[in-house]
C-alpha cells in the first residue's frame, strides 16, 4: 500500500456510534486521500459524518474500522501517547467555537502548544510572536479572548494551531461563528497559509501547508479549495477537483 | 509536558477556583492540625513520662545481689525474689556462692558501660538541732543523684563533695525541725545538724581471723559505753556514734531515694562516699547476724555488700552488663522490662491518638476527591483542547495529581502551624489548671521534626491517593466529548 506523498489516506474508514439499540454510521466504509500541500473541503450537511472525519484524522477519534496514514504513519494503530505526539507536532486543529482558554491571554494561549510539546522556554516567545504577527493579533498579546471579536478569537486559534509549525491544518467549519466579512478574512487567512505568496507572501515556513477544511457553505469551499469532497451519510458522495 | 510548566498550569488552575481549592485546602489542615495536636500530644506525654524515669536513674541502673544459697531455710534475704535475673548454670553450682565484697565490687566498677558503682547505705539516726532532737532516717546519696528531678526546685544545693559533712534535709524532716526551733524551713541552711547513729565496727583479730578495723573518721566521736553492745558473737561491734552536718539543702518535693533498694522517704540525706565511711548499722547488717555462714565469713573476709547499684552510661548498655555481672556469679535486676513495656504502651497510645487524628484527614480528602470531579467537569472542554492541542493522557493525569499533591502540600503545611498552635493552646490551658491546683506547669506536648514532616508528607500522599481516581477520569476522557461539552 502506498502513502508516500500523501498527508493523509484513510481505507476504508467506518466510525460507527451505539446508541441504545441503534448503530450511528457516522462514517462508513470511506477511502480517501489526501496529498501534501492540497487544499481539500470536506462538504456534507450538518450530521453528514464530514466533522467526525476529521476527528478521526486528527486522531482525536479511532475509526472502529480500517485504518488512516498520516504522513505514512497508521495512526489508527497509535498509542494514546504517539498519537498526542503526533497532534503535537504534524497538526494543527482550528475549531468553529475557537476553544481558546478563556482564563489565559492569547500570548498565553498560543504557548500551550510549546508547553505541550516541550519547546525550549527560551524559543517561547519569538515562537509565539512569530505566531501572532502572522495572524496580526502582536498588538492584543496581553488580552483575554472575552475582549476580542470573534474574528479575532478565530485568528488567535489559527495562531495556535500554527505556532508548532505543523505541516498540516485541520480547520472544522472556522467561519461558523462568524458573520460573512470576518469569515472571509479567516478564509483569506487560511488561504494565505497555504499559498504564503497569495497572502503577506513574508512566510516561506507556511509554504505547502496541507489545509482540511470541513464546511458546509459550498462558496466558500468553491473559492477556496483545490479539491471538494462531498460526504453524505458518513460515505463520499461527491469529488471534485477544481 | 515538563514538570516545570505542569506546575505552572496547576499553579495556574488553583488559582482559578481560589474560594473552592483554598476550602478544600483548610480542609485538609484541619485534618493535619487534628493528627499533629492529638500525636503531639501523645509523644510528649511520651517524652514527659521517660524524661521523668529516666532521671530517676532507675533505667539505667542494675541491681546486684549476691545470689541465693538454695540450701538456705526459707530461702530469703537475697536476691530480688521473683523479678531476679539469676542464672545458677552461671557459675558453679548452688553451693558456690560469691561473696559481693570489695574485690567484686571494683570488677564490676570495670565493666565497660559502667560509670559509678556504689552500695546503698540506709540507717537510723537521732537528728539534734541545737535542743532539739528526733528520730528519722538516714540515706547516703551518690554523685550522680544530683541530676534527679527532686533537686531541681530544691531550697539551697547539692553536696559539694562525696565526702563533703553536709546534709539534705526532706520536705517533712525540715518542716518538723523548723517547727521544735521555731524558725522558718529555710532559716535552717547553713545550721548544724548533729546525727547519733549505731556505728558497725570490726571485730578486733582475736574473735574474728583477720579484718582490719575500718579507720576513723575526722570528727566522729565515739559516745562513753560503746562497748556495751558489742560482744553478742558476731564479727563486728557496735558503737553508739554521732556526727555533726552543715545543712545545705532542703528537698521541696520529690523523693531523691526512690528504687528497689527501698530507700525512699528518707528524712535527710548525706554523701554516700561518707556514709560508707560511717559505717552505720543498717538492716542488712541483722540480715547477716541471722546467716550463720556470714556472721563468720563477714569478719575472716572484709566488707561484704548486701547489694549494690551501678549506673551504666545509657539504657542501652543496661543488657550487657546484667550479662557480665551475672557470669561473675550475681544476681541482678534492672528495669529494662518496666521500659519496653512503657514504650509498648506508648506505642499502642500514639496509634489510637494517630487512628482518631486521621479520621478528619480522612474526610478531608473526601474533599479533595470532590474538589477535583468538580474541577473535571467545570475543565471538561479544557481537557479537550488540551489534549487536541497534544497533551497525553499522563500529562492530564500529571496535571490533576499535581493540583492535588499541592492542596495536599500547603494544606500539610498549615496544618502543622495550625496544630502546633492548637498544642500550644492545650499546653497553655494545661499549665494554667495544673496551677490552680498548685502543681507545676509540666511540657507534656511536643512537636518534634519527624512528626512535622511527616504530617506534611502524609497529607500529601493522602491527597495523591484521593486525586488517583478523579485525575485517572480526567486523562481517559474522550478529548470529542469534551470539545462538544457546554
Amino acid at each position: 500500500m502506498t502513502t508516500n506523498g500523501a498527508a493523509f489516506e484513510a481505507i476504508d474508514v467506518s466510525r460507527h456510534y451505539r446508541m441504545g439499540d441503534t448503530v450511528v454510521r457516522a462514517v462508513d466504509s470511506l477511502s480517501l486521500k489526501i496529498e501534501r500541500g492540497e487544499y481539500i473541503a470536506l462538504l456534507g450537511a450538518s450530521g453528514s459524518g464530514k466533522s467526525t472525519l476529521l476527528n478521526l484524522l486528527a486522531g482525536l477519534d479511532r475509526p472502529t474500522s480500517g485504518a488512516i496514514f498520516a504522513n505514512g504513519r497508521d495512526i489508527s494503530a497509535m498509542s494514546a501517547e504517539e498519537l498526542a505526539r503526533h497532534r503535537s507536532q504534524t497538526i494543527g486543529i482550528v475549531f468553529q467555537a475557537f476553544h481558546l482558554l478563556p482564563k489565559m491571554t492569547l500570548e498565553e494561549n498560543v504557548e500551550l502548544p510549546l508547553r505541550l510539546a516541550e519547546t525550549p522556554r527560551a524559543a517561547r516567545p519569538a515562537r509565539v510572536r512569530e505566531a501572532l504577527d502572522r495572524v496580526l493579533l502582536t498588538a492584543r498579546r496581553a488580552h483575554h479572548p472575552a475582549e476580542l471579536s470573534g474574528g479575532e478569537q478565530q485568528r488567535a486559534a489559527i495562531a495556535r494551531a500554527l505556532v508548532n509549525r505543523p505541516s498540516i491544518l485541520l480547520a472544522d467549519e472556522p467561519t461558523g461563528n462568524l458573520d460573512s466579512k470576518t469569515g472571509e478574512e479567516i478564509m483569506q487567512l487560511i488561504e494565505g497559509l497555504h499559498h504564503p505568496a497569495s497572502a503577506s507572501g513574508a512566510d516561506a515556513a507556511a509554504e505547502g501547508m496541507t489545509v482540511v477544511l470541513v464546511t458546509h457553505e459550498q462558496g466558500l469551499a468553491e473559492r477556496f479549495a483545490d479539491r471538494i469532497v462531498t460526504i453524505s451519510d458518513g460515505r463520499i458522495a461527491h469529488e471534485e477537483r477544481r | 509536558m515538563k514538570t516545570g510548566d505542569l506546575m505552572e498550569l496547576a499553579s495556574r488552575n488553583l488559582r482559578e477556583a481560589l474560594l473552592r481549592n483554598t476550602l478544600t485546602t483548610l480542609g485538609i489542615a484541619v485534618g493535619v492540625a487534628s493528627l499533629v495536636a492529638m500525636l503531639s500530644l501523645g509523644v510528649g506525654l511520651q517524652a514527659f513520662a521517660s524524661q521523668r524515669l529516666e532521671r530517676t536513674g532507675l533505667f539505667d541502673s542494675v541491681y546486684v545481689r549476691p545470689r541465693q544459697s538454695a540450701a538456705r531455710p526459707g530461702g530469703g534475704g537475697g536476691g530480688f525474689g521473683r523479678q531476679q535475673n539469676d542464672d545458677s548454670s552461671a557459675v558453679g553450682g548452688p553451693d558456690e556462692i560469691r561473696p559481693l565484697d570489695d574485690e567484686a565490687r571494683k570488677e564490676i566498677a570495670g565493666l565497660p558501660g559502667v560509670i559509678e558503682v556504689y552500695s546503698e547505705v540506709h540507717f537510723t539516726a537521732q537528728a539534734s538541732l541545737d535542743d532539739h532532737g528526733q528520730l528519722t532516717t538516714v540515706a547516703g546519696l551518690p554523685p550522680s543523684s544530683s541530676t534527679n528531678d527532686a533537686f531541681n526546685d530544691m531550697e539551697g544545693r547539692f553536696f559539694s563533695s562525696p565526702d563533703a559533712a553536709e546534709v539534705i534535709l526532706g520536705a517533712d524532716m525540715s518542716q518538723s525541725l523548723a517547727e521544735s526551733a521555731n524558725i522558718a524551713p529555710a532559716a535552717l541552711l547553713g545550721r548544724m545538724l548533729t546525727l547519733r547513729f549505731p556505728q558497725r565496727q570490726m571485730r578486733p583479730a582475736d574473735s574474728a581471723t583477720a579484718a582490719p578495723p575500718k579507720p576513723p573518721v575526722a570528727g566522729v566521736a565515739s559516745a562513753s559505753g560503746a562497748t556495751a553492745m558489742s560482744n553478742i558473737g558476731m564479727g563486728f561491734s557496735i558503737v553508739p556514734t554521732e556526727k555533726t552536718f552543715t545543712i545545705v539543702g532542703i528537698i521541696v518535693s520529690g523523693d531523691p531515694g526512690v528504687g528497689p533498694g527501698g530507700l525512699g522517704g528518707s528524712g535527710a540525706y548525706i554523701p554516700l562516699g561518707l556514709a560508707e565511711q560511717l559505717a552505720p548499722v543498717q538492716g542488712s547488717d541483722l540480715r547477716e547476724v541471722m546467716d550463720e555462714s556470714s556472721a563468720s565469713g563477714s569478719a575472716s573476709s572484709g566488707v561484704r555488700y548486701a547489694s549494690l547499684t551501678l549506673r551504666t552510661d545509657g539504657p542501652s548498655s543496661v543488657a550487657s552488663v546484667e550479662a557480665a555481672i551475672k557470669a561473675m556469679g550475681f544476681s541482678t535486676f534492672s528495669l529494662l522490662d518496666v521500659t519496653r513495656n512503657l514504650r509498648l504502651l506508648f506505642a499502642i497510645l500514639d496509634t489510637l491518638l494517630g487512628i482518631f487524628g486521621s479520621l478528619a484527614l480522612a474526610v478531608a480528602s473526601l474533599g479533595i476527591i470532590n474538589t477535583l470531579v468538580m474541577a473535571i467537569l467545570e475543565r471538561r472542554r479544557e481537557i479537550g483542547v488540551l489534549k487536541a492541542l497534544g497533551a497525553s493522557n499522563r500529562d492530564v493525569r500529571r496535571l490533576f495529581f499535581i493540583e492535588a499533591g499541592v492542596m495536599g502540600l500547603l494544606g500539610g503545611v498549615f496544618g502543622v502551624a495550625l496544630g502546633w498552635f492548637i498544642g500550644r493552646a492545650i499546653h497553655f490551658g494545661t499549665a494554667i489548671y495544673l496551677k490552680r491546683q498548685g502543681v507545676a506547669a509540666q511540657d507534656i506536648w511536643s512537636v518534634p521534626w519527624w512528626l512535622a514532616f511527616g504530617a506534611i508528607a502524609f497529607a500529601v500522599v493522602v491527597s495523591l491517593a484521593a486525586g488517583i481516581v478523579p485525575a485517572s477520569r480526567a486523562a481517559n476522557l474522550d478529548p470529542v466529548q469534551a470539545l462538544r461539552y457546554e
